[in-house]
């Protein structure tokens, strides 16, 4: 346990070591970001100053090192638009991106776990047809136009929730809904393949024979065992979400991290995005190894 | 259970399954209708400017918001109705074709050619070259793929080659983690010792002994990430970062109209049920080319 426990963390620190590595790269591919923070017509002197304080007169590698030391330090630079450190900014929209993300994953877990149960025990009922076109639905329409479409129905032409903003529940349903949407299909369709299998062992049929009553043996025995490949998967879809969240938060104006990314970039604000998108690296990776983990406590089979 | 027909080949009897193969295809089950769905597309898409009833950048201001036809204030000159600059809907969403068609078709055939090569390499040396690829696979994985793209439209100009480098950058891992496994299981093969005793070069077992195997796979694989290429450039290009003005894309229209919404609901109506059309189809398409080439993937 403890061997499986090193090794995913170890895993886990060289990918975000890497992804750090190709966050540097890539924002230094641009060329001199000193031409782009100060005005055009800046004197030579001024462009010096400000290339020796961010230490790009040094050789490439020293100032990865630099960005990196700074990283683990947790100083990305100050953010040119806020005038605050980037990584506080980051930090400080997180919780708003997180309180989305996790309820757009109740709302997916809320619409697949019966809808996958029932498709897979009434096989090729309406149930699983209804299944089938969610899921099909679902994984052809890109979670913006889902967004746009739920302001049209729910906000402009009801007028029964908010369009945007964050105060309060009712701000948080379109958006989790938009966001929540595309997993719903790749969910109802784990949750249908593994009640298939199960209902097909021979415990379950052992229940029938002895006369289990059919809602005891589909919920209590067949659903438990049946949930766990969906876990094994559930930290990719939760992962997804922080990535999607970057478009659901701007169409609904949503004060996370991804809407504040997505202004960093507009505004050239460099430092918040870098800071955003290694954070965000950083939690995908952390909770694709929290599944890993959680994965070989909750099914001893794989064990190593 | 059918009856087996007369024209069963003699090999079925032995016992031996014909490979399935895409030239000996049933007709039923094929998906006509998302077959003409992307044939349009692709028309349009080579059509250019010579089908669109109306002139995609025509600005008339005199003709702003009209509704579709079918609504009161709509005409048959503006069937699916005009955006905030009077330009018929209906000819940019054939206009707009174009850029998915040349964006898919380019982010495929690179993302596809890199990570098959990269997972052919990887999957037939082994050792440390396999580690190697697999790592920065990994590392790449780590970078969720529209944070990718933030931090390259940051330092690039936002544009259509951005796009197509950005879902390069994030797919290529998709090819090669898939080929690899499918060459690690093929390299084991008699023909391919026997390839190799008979004094093959690592290029010629690659390009006739491996290619040809790993042929159908591709194809699934490229046929499904059509859908998946256009909703990230939709996707993009509604953030700002992807296609930009005065060339359209279905993600720059739903982006323009989304101002507009409280007044004109077909402005970002029309361009999502195409964009949806467009990938429920490739989607449809793909799953039906995966079970009848390899219907040991098929989904229960």
């Amino acid at each position: 346990m403890k061997a499986v426990f090193a090794k995913g963390l170890l895993n886990a620190l060289v990918s975000i070591l890497g992804a750090s590595v190709i966050i540097f790269v890539i924002s230094r591919l641009s060329g001199d970001p000193v031409a782009l923070m100060l005005p055009m017509d800046a004197p030579q002197s001024a462009i010096n100053a400000l290339r020796q304080e961010l230490g790009l007169d040094r050789p490439i590698w020293e100032q990865f090192l630099l960005f990196l030391w700074k990283a683990v330090h947790g100083d990305f630079g100050q953010s040119y638009r806020w005038q605050m450190p980037a990584l506080a900014l980051v930090l400080e929209r997180l919780p708003a991106t997180m309180f989305l993300a996790t309820a757009a994953f109740a709302f997916s877990l809320a619409l697949a776990l019966p809808l996958g149960v029932l498709s897979a025990v009434y096989r090729g009922s309406w149930v699983d047809q209804i299944g089938r076109v969610i899921a099909m639905l679902g994984q052809a329409v890109p979670s913006f136009w889902v967004g746009l479409i739920l302001i049209l129905v729910f906000a402009v032409t009801l007028q029964w929730l908010p369009a945007f903003g964050a105060d309060g529940v009712r701000h948080v349903i379109l958006p989790a809904i938009a966001l929540g949407w595309y997993p719903v299909a790749a969910q109802t369709r784990i949750i249908r393949s593994g009640m298939l299998e199960v209902l097909d062992s021979d415990y379950i049929r052992m229940g029938r024979s002895v006369g289990t009553p059919e809602r005891l043996l589909i919920w209590k025995y067949a659903f438990r065992n049946a949930l766990l490949p969906l876990v094994t998967i559930m930290g990719v879809y939760f992962a997804s979400m922080l990535s999607g969240a970057f478009v659901v938060e701007t169409v609904f104006a949503w004060p996370g991290l991804g809407r504040t990314v997505v202004e960093a970039v507009f505004a050239r604000d460099y430092p918040v995005v870098q800071a955003g998108v290694l954070i965000t690296s950083i939690l995908f990776v952390l909770s694709n190894l929290l599944v890993d983990l959680s994965y070989s406590i909750i099914d001893p089979r794989i064990r190593p | 259970m059918s009856v087996i027909p007369a024209s069963t080949p003699v090999t079925a009897a032995v016992g031996i399954t014909p490979r399935p193969s895409l030239f000996r295809f049933r007709l039923k089950g094929v998906p006509w209708l998302p077959l003409l769905i992307l044939l349009l597309i692709i028309v349009s898409a080579i059509g250019g400017e010579s089908i669109p009833p109306q002139d995609p950048n025509g600005l008339n201001l005199a003709a702003a918001f009209r509704p579709p036809f079918w609504q009161a204030g709509g005409s048959y000159e503006y069937l699916l109705g005009t955006d905030n600059l009077g330009r018929d809907v209906l000819s940019r969403i054939i206009a707009g074709a174009r850029v998915s068609a040349i964006v898919a078709l380019y982010a495929i055939v690179f993302s596809g050619a890199i990570g098959t090569m990269l997972g052919i390499i990887a999957g037939y040396f082994g050792g440390i070259v396999d580690a190697l690829i697999i790592r920065i696979a990994e590392i790449m994985m780590a970078i969720p793929s529209l944070a990718l793209a933030l931090i390259i439209s940051a330092s690039m100009a936002p544009g259509l080659s951005t796009v197509v480098v950005v879902i390069v950058l994030t797919y290529w891992t998709w090819y090669c983690r898939i080929i690899r496994s499918e060459i690690l299981s093929l390299r084991e093969r008699d023909y391919v010792s026997f390839a190799k005793i008979a004094g093959c070069g690592p290029l010629t077992i690659f390009f006739r002994h491996l290619l040809p195997n790993i042929f159908n796979t591709l194809l699934i694989l490229m046929t499904l990430q059509v859908g998946q290429v256009i909703l990230f450039e939709a996707s993009l290009s509604f953030l700002g970062l992807g296609i930009q003005a005065p060339d359209t894309s279905w993600g720059l229209m739903l982006a323009d109209a989304r101002q507009y919404i409280t007044y004109a609901w077909w402005g970002i109506t029309m361009p999502g049920i195409v964009i949806m059309l467009t990938c429920l189809s490739s989607n449809l398409i793909g799953d039906w080319l995966r079970d009848l080439l390899d219907p040991k993937r098929r989904q229960l």
